[in-house]
Order: C-alpha cells, then structure tokens, then sequence
C-alpha cells in the first residue's frame, strides 16, 4: 500500500463536523488545519451549510479537488459507509477517530473495514485513534494546539498504540529538544500496524530513528516486527508495556515457564539490535542519543567533569547499563596533563573520569573532548558541565559541540536544566549535542549507542 | 522438512498430549541431535540385553504417558551396576501406571545444560540456553533468541549467562566443546523452525556438556492441546 497521500496529504475532507458543537473531535480537526497548515481543508456533514465561514460539503463527492486525506468522525456503524464513499471518490488514505469497535467487542464491524480497505488497496490509520501529526504540514489530533505542547519538526518517528502516551511523548520531547518527523496514533491498529509503518519509514527520507510505544503484537506480529527492524537500517527504540507477568498460569515445561512473555520480549528485541526503553525517561533519552548519532559504538566511555561526585555516580551508571569506563593510558593522561591550564593540571584527576576541577576553565574541558576525540580508547565522551563552576562561561557548549564536528566522536551531556543554562544547553541542542538534564539520563544516552547490529 | 518418522511419531503421542522420551529422542536423533545408547525395554531380557551389549553401569527410566516429570516421582534410576539390580529396577519402573516398558541407556558426564524451545504467540520458535538439571527454575540463568539461530547467536547467549565461566575452563577445569554446543543448537533451531506449530515446547534437560561431546540426557516435547 502506498502510504504518501495518507501521512503527507496536500487536501483533506472531515467528515463527521458538528454543525453546533465547536469542541466536537472532527471541528477541532477541521478548525487548526485551516488556521495553521498550508493543506487544503473541507468540511463535511449530509445537513451541509456553514461552518466557520466556509462552506459545509454534504456529501464527499461534492468536493470539486481530489481529496488526499480523509478524517472519519462519524459513529462507529456509519463509519462502513463513509469508507466505500472515501474508497469511489479516490481518496488516498482515511484516518478513523471513530471508536466502538475491537475495543469494545466489535471485531464483526472492524474487520469489515479492514476488508473493503485490502480490496480496494485504500490505507486507514485507526480506528480509536488520533491520527497523524506532521510538523508543518498536518495535524489530525483532536486536541485543542493550545492544550498540548509540539516538538520542532525533526528526523525522529514516533509511533503509538495509545493516543495519550504519543502526546506525553511529544511535550516530552519538546522538552528535551528532540525534534519529530512525524508522530502516528494507530489505535486499533486494524490494517496499518506497527510493522507497516516500521517498513513505510524504512525508507523515509525525512526519518532517520524509529521510537515506537506497543502494548502488543498480535500472533506472530512480533516476529513480523523483528524481521522488518533487520531490513531497517534506522536505529530504533521500543517501549513496551504489559510487563508483568502472568500469574498463576500453569505451564508443564521449563522452557514455557523460563520463556515469559517479557523475558521473550526483552531479548529479542537485544538480539535484533532493537533498543528497548523500560520508561517514558528512557524513550526519550534514548531518542535524544539517537536522533543525533544513529551509529553504534562499543561502548568504552570516557567521562569529563567539573566535579568528582559527579563523575563517581556516572561510573555507576554506565556499570549498571553495561558500559566500560576504562582506565586511560600513561600517554594520553600525561598528554592530557600537558594541554590543560597550569593551574589545573596539579590538581586534576586523569584516569578517568577526568576531572578537571572547579578551578577548570572552558578551555581546559575542550582540551580534554580533543585529547579523548582523539584516542581509540574510549568511542564515546559523557561531558558533566555544571555551570556554577565559576571557570566556565555559557559558550561551552558551543565550544564543545565543535570538537564533535571536527572529530566526530560522538559525545552526550549532563547540563543541570535552570533557566539561565539555556543558551549553554542550547549551544549543545542546536549543534546536534544531546543533553540530559539527569545524570543517569545522559548515561541512558550514551547506552542506546551500544547495541547489535542485525 | 519433516520426515515421515517423525510425523508419526507426532501424530501418535497427541492423545497423550506429549512426546515420551524414548519416541522425543528418537526425534532428535534422526535431527542430527546426540542422545545417548537406549533402549526401550519391554521386558526384562531386552534390558539385560541392552546392558550386557553395551556395559555397565546402565540408567533405567519410566516410560509412561501419566508421567512427566519422573524424578518427582523416584522415576529414574541411575548407576545401575549390575543385572540383579536392572532387573529389580525394571520390576518396580515397569509398574507404573501406563507404563510401556523401561528406558535403558548409558550414563553421560558432563556441566548439566538446558536446552529448550517454544512457540511463542507473539515470536513463534524461540530457543532457550542455559544451566540445567533440577533447579533450573531456581537459577533462572537463561537466554533467550528467536529461532531460526547462527553458531554466533550461541556463542552470544553462552556469553550472556551468568554461568559462563564455568563453560570455558573455571578453576582449572577443561572448557566444554562450544563446537559441539554450536552445532547441536543449530540443528535444534532447524528442529523447531520445522516443527513450528505441531509442538508447544521442547524441553532438552539436561544436556550434557563435556570437554568431548554434548548428549541430551533427557528430553520432553509438550504438544497443544
């Protein structure tokens, strides 16, 4: 199925509008695509008339331009209907808002649609969904745009089985500077799953990391998803939830019993090189990391910091995830040791972590990226800058953003999030730097760089 | 895939709802799997035969379908030394409820290892690895793959146990033969990507592993109901 007109629309039809309720899902749909994306809208309802000035289309037939995109807002029995209209007048694709069907028992009406959809080649997202969210070009969320929060448009994927956690999601990756390509609520998951859009972003260009929140697959589904993650050449992050497991089943093997439903998740996913995020904190740390550097690495961390403590806590962190701390040469530490402030260099600790003291200055942390960019004995640099530091001044970030682009050594920071860090933080951020405002979170950054290749 | 022996025996054992060890090791072996020397004895001269044509000492097990889990239930005899004491051991195993006949077999050494298979709803095959023997609910040192897997899949998951040590040569011992370990869990994998939904899950506990060879001590295949 060809997915282009559906997630990149150029004109949509809403159909299902209220002639009355303004806060009705489908005119909340029809009334922030008008105002604030460049798509052609139409409105549509059998009474016609108006609605907010325009005209109120009675039938989808009636509209005189090819419709790419329809929203389908009608009650769940109408809902049949209003497809094969979408399917004769040519429409590229349906999002279904409407819900009352698996959900509540009504597979019988669901899988009637799923039908008619593969007869006719014509791809729904839904239904009991919110739809597509694409930065800058359509928004089919029922949210009023004043009660949520969107993230910049970026080179990230997100793909949810809950509406609500998709939109926890991108206020959380507003938050943390992860910018979206576009986010997908897919509901009910009727006809495009998890595995279609896993394979439909593959191979899209504006796309380059897939995160993706699951409930579960269907039989065999997980299967389908892990050969499809093996073809992708994208990094990708899943959360998964239904963790617990099932108790009291009676099993009569070892294996069944060993082999638990999140134990069988869990590896899987590590033995196709799928990152799996336990937390909503762990989704987005993750995608920060891989939004920025979608390459693997082995996972030798070298550590650099203003402060002792800090660097002691990452040293546990990055045990705890499976990451290496190792000590570093004679040579690079003595080297290391030549390029820093004579004031520093008696005081500051080289093993690593390199610590490099309260008294460090800005040049003293970008002596330090360079030494370690430099060096095959770490491939990744975990930087804890802490502002306070009187040393340092808010250009550091920049400052050390550009030892990334010139060695190319991928790095993550751990900046404490204070209003007035920001132009620091963003010195990072807007130079491709990801920065977590946790120390373990920075920690989880550099773990999703680490994992198997398919 | 499958051949016809196997098909047969599948198709005979689903009224029991499992596979019984003798028809579940020739299973394996006709996979390219090791299983040790055995017989199904279904009287006493063919396990006294079993015994004098291949040396003591011998293990004896119950074979009956109303019995799943034999040591449980003083099922299974090892270190059988000589013909007075098979032929006690056959009397008291062929006694059991549906018994049909007593497994002869020679003993194996080695670290006990698990070896196991299911068909997961959402993975379809998967294989487990690790340590076995009776407590391998209590370690729980196990990994997990989604069949079909490579020689590299198993050195990965051996990696990942928290037993591994003990598998490359701990406190002066000799490692087990990873090639050997390779090549049974590849065919394994074969196994069940061809089995694929005729079974539910295959239990291989415990193997034994050695410096020598990798036998399958017991084995289990459990089918859906």
């Amino acid at each position: 199925m060809n997915y282009k007109r559906l997630l990149q629309p150029e004109s949509m039809a809403v159909i299902g509008v209220s002639l009355h309720n303004n806060r009705h899902p489908a005119n909340i749909v029809y009334r922030k695509n008008r105002l604030r994306y460049h798509l052609k809208v139409f409105a549509v309802n059998p009474k016609g008339g108006k609605l907010q000035g325009a005209r109120v289309y009675e039938r989808l037939g009636d509209i005189p331009e090819r419709v790419d995109l329809a929203i389908i807002a009608v009650r769940a029995d109408l809902v049949p209907d209003t497809m094969a209209q979408c399917i004769s007048a040519d429409v590229g694709g349906a999002v279904i808002i409407s819900g009352g069907f698996a959900e509540v028992g009504q597979t019988i009406l669901q899988d009637q649609l799923v039908e008619m959809a593969l007869a006719a080649d014509f791809p729904f997202i839904g239904p009991n969904c919110l739809g597509v969210f694409s930065p800058g070009h359509v928004d089919t969320f029922f949210l009023p745009p004043e009660r949520t929060v969107q993230p910049e448009p970026g080179n990230v994927a997100l793909v949810s089985q809950s509406g609500g956690v998709l939109v926890d999601q991108m206020i959380n990756f507003a938050d943390g500077g992860v910018g979206l390509s576009v986010g997908i609520s897919i509901g009910n998951k009727a006809l495009v799953d998890e595995v279609a859009l896993l394979e439909y972003l593959s191979t899209d260009p504006g796309t380059e990391a897939i995160a993706f929140y699951l409930e579960g697959f269907k039989k065999n589904g997980g299967r389908a998803f892990m050969n499809a993650a093996c073809r992708c050449q994208k990094p990708i992050v899943v959360l998964k939830s239904g963790k617990s497991p099932e108790g009291g089943r009676a099993v009569s093997s070892h294996t069944a019993s060993l082999a638990g439903d999140y134990a069988v998740f869990s590896q899987v996913m590590a033995q196709f090189g799928v990152i799996e995020a336990r937390t909503q904190f762990e989704l987005v740390s993750f995608c920060e990391a891989i939004s920025c550097y979608q390459d693997t690495i082995n996972g030798n961390i070298g550590i650099i910091t203003g402060s002792g403590g800090h660097g002691a806590l990452t040293v546990d962190f990055c045990a705890s995830h499976g990451l290496k701390v190792p000590l570093l040469s004679q040579g690079l530490q003595s080297e290391l040791t030549k390029r820093l402030s004579p004031s520093v260099q008696t005081i500051a600790a080289t093993g690593n972590p390199i610590d490099l003291t309260g008294s460090a200055v800005d040049d003293d942390f970008v002596a330090a990226a360079d030494c370690l960019s430099q060096s095959p004995e770490v491939d990744c640099l975990v930087l804890l800058v802490l502002p306070y530091s009187p040393g340092t001044t808010s250009d550091l970030g920049a400052r050390l953003s550009e030892v990334y682009h010139r060695e190319g050594k991928p790095m993550v920071a751990y900046v404490p999030n204070l209003e007035r860090y920001r132009m620091l933080i963003e010195g990072f951020e807007l130079n491709h730097i990801p920065v977590s405002p946790a120390i373990e979170g920075a920690v989880l950054m550099a773990s999703a760089m680490r994992r198997e290749s398919c | 895939m499958l051949n016809a022996e196997i098909l047969e025996i599948l198709s005979k054992s689903r009224r029991f709802g499992w596979v019984l060890e003798p028809d579940a090791k020739r299973i394996l072996s006709l996979s390219g799997i090791t299983v040790p020397p055995f017989t199904l004895a279904k009287t006493i001269e063919e396990a006294l035969k079993f015994a004098e044509e291949n040396g003591y000492p011998v293990v004896s097990k119950v074979v009956s379908p109303e019995v799943v889990h034999k040591t449980e239930v003083k099922g299974v005899v090892l270190g059988i030394h000589d013909k007075a004491a098979l032929a006690e051991t056959f009397h008291r195993l062929n006694s059991f409820d549906g018994a049909r006949g007593v497994l002869v077999e020679k003993p194996v050494q080695g670290i006990e290892m698990i070896i196991g298979a299911k068909i997961d709803f959402q993975f379809g095959p998967v294989i487990l690895m690790g340590m076995g023997g009776t407590g391998v609910e209590i370690y729980k040192d196990t990994a997990l793959r989604m069949a079909p897997i490579t020689p590299e899949d198993v050195l990965s998951m051996l990696t990942g146990l928290k037993a591994h040590r003990l598998f490359t040569g701990y406190r002066g011992a000799e490692p087990i033969n990873q090639d050997a370990l390779c090549r049974m869990l590849v065919s394994f994998s074969h196994l069940i990507m061809a089995l694929d939904e005729t079974v539910s899950s295959i239990d291989l506990n415990p193997v034994f592993c050695s410096p020598e060879s990798c036998v399958v001590g017991d084995a289990r295949i459990m089918l859906p109901s």
